[in-house]
């Protein structure tokens, strides 16, 4: 369900490239609303890091409205994603994804109608898999 | 993470200096270790780490300056002190003669606290049968015998002089692996040096940067990072001619462009880049690697091919 690797030479360092992936494995509803992550250190083993660098990037991902820490318990994905960015915040970020999106049609030679249609596509793909993936 | 801040630290360095005749090889060096810590220690070769390592576990005296080790002087160690520190030497050797299991049992025969299952273990980790010879080891099998050896008595303190040097892609991440297991205990701290940043960056808390006898960054790995900033500077023409300023650590001319590395990067600094008008100042992200590079790297300005002249 976690499984991924680590670019451990890449210039993402360790705790990012972890955000990003389970920001990603939420998005795609790889992982469930409400499902349990594994605890920290076990994850580290699994990954051959310092713990720490877990528990950093759970911080993260709690304080912004992805996971939420139950005591006692362990850390789960937000039953609801919590919306905890500025609307600001929001428009930077998604200009940002959009921009590499751009760059990248621009540079295989896609005209704006067909970026548009393939996105909307995506979208509805990833709707129905949500959906279908059982929200329960 | 490093808990109770009244604690002393495990290792603590003041102020040293160590020359070997007149030659200084380490010059005021401070540094503290906080109980619980994976520290890493970098440094090109030749910068002292070895002899640092060798001070602060008293088997060298220092010139001037100080060292401790669990808050004792550690000219005068006591034996039961020395049995809590596990230390690895550079290059892992090993009595030749011996089996696997001899070794063991020779190296246990020291330590009242020895703990067979995890020098089995690791043994196992690195692929060693007790029969094996200690002198028909490979170099990756030798360093997991080494390793197994030394944590076996379970050190509250684990000093390890470069272990990963000479190690394959898989001994390495044995390696890692066990120093990880070992600080599952929280109160287990691990000082290490190495050559290897990704395997630093995945395991260390800390990091020390030593450079020309200098100890010049102790910080956590992600500080180390932001602090080293890399910019391009495009141009409609020939870049003007590169500034100079405290905490430039790099810069690299082409024909349009101007990359610079910075430490320490401050508001004033990108005001300075500013002023040089270029079309667009653009961020890059570094590797650990990279920045690393670039910090403990000959400073000055390079130029692709020019030996040093404006580029064409």
């Amino acid at each position: 369900m976690l499984a991924f690797s680590l670019v451990p030479t890449s210039d993402v360092p360790i705790y990012r490239q972890i955000v990003q992936h389970i920001r990603r494995a939420v998005a795609q509803g790889k992982l469930q609303l409400g499902e349990q992550l594994p605890p920290g250190r076990t994850l580290a083993e699994e990954l051959v890091i310092n713990p720490n660098t877990v528990a950093r990037a759970y911080q993260e991902l709690i304080r912004d409205g992805v996971l939420e820490s139950r005591s006692g318990v362990g850390v789960f994905v937000a039953a609801r994603v919590r919306q905890v960015f500025s609307q600001a915040e929001r428009d930077r970020r998604l200009a940002h994804a959009i921009e590499q999106v751009l760059y990248e049609a621009l540079l295989l030679d896609f005209s704006l109608p067909e970026v548009r249609s393939a996105l909307e596509e995506q979208w509805k793909t990833h709707q129905t898999q949500t959906q279908a993936g059982g929200r329960k | 993470m490093s808990t109770a801040t009244t604690e002393p630290p495990v290792i603590e360095i003041d102020h040293l200096t160590k020359y070997y005749g007149r030659r200084e090889v380490i010059s005021d060096l401070s540094l503290q270790v906080a109980r619980g810590t994976i520290y890493g220690f970098l440094g090109r070769n030749g910068m002292g780490k070895t002899t640092t390592i060798r001070t602060f576990l008293g088997l060298e005296d220092a010139t001037r300056g100080s060292a401790r080790v669990f808050g004792l002087d550690s000219r005068t160690l006591p034996p039961e002190a020395r049995a809590r520190i596990g230390y690895l030497p550079e290059g892992h050797h090993v009595y030749g003669w011996m089996t696997v299991k001899e070794c063991g049992q020779f190296q246990a025969s020291y330590y009242p606290a020895w703990n067979q299952d995890i020098f089995e273990t690791v043994l196992t980790h690195f692929r060693l049968t007790a029969k094996m010879k200690a002198g028909h080891l490979s170099r990756g099998q030798r360093a997991g015998l080494c390793l197994a050896l030394t944590l076996a008595p379970e050190p509250e303190l684990l000093v390890l002089d470069d272990p990963a040097l000479g190690l394959d892609p898989v001994a390495r991440r044995s390696l890692l692996q066990s120093m990880l297991y070992v600080t599952r205990k929280a109160d287990r701290t691990i000082f290490f040096s190495s050559h290897l940043l990704s395997d630093v960056e995945r395991v260390a808390d800390r990091i020390a940067v030593l450079d020309g006898k200098v100890l010049r960054a102790d910080c956590t790995v992600e500080k180390f990072r932001q602090q080293i900033r890399h910019f391009v500077l495009k141009f409609r023409d020939q870049p003007p001619p590169t500034p100079n300023f405290p905490g430039l650590l790099e810069s690299f001319r082409t024909d349009r462009e101007l990359a610079l590395t910075v430490v320490n990067y401050t508001p004033q600094m990108e005001n300075r880049l500013e002023a040089l008008q270029p079309m667009s100042i653009e961020p890059v992200d570094l590797t650990l690697e990279d920045a690393f590079i670039s910090y403990v790297g000959e400073r000055g300005e390079k130029t692709f091919f020019t030996n040093g002249k404006d580029a064409r």
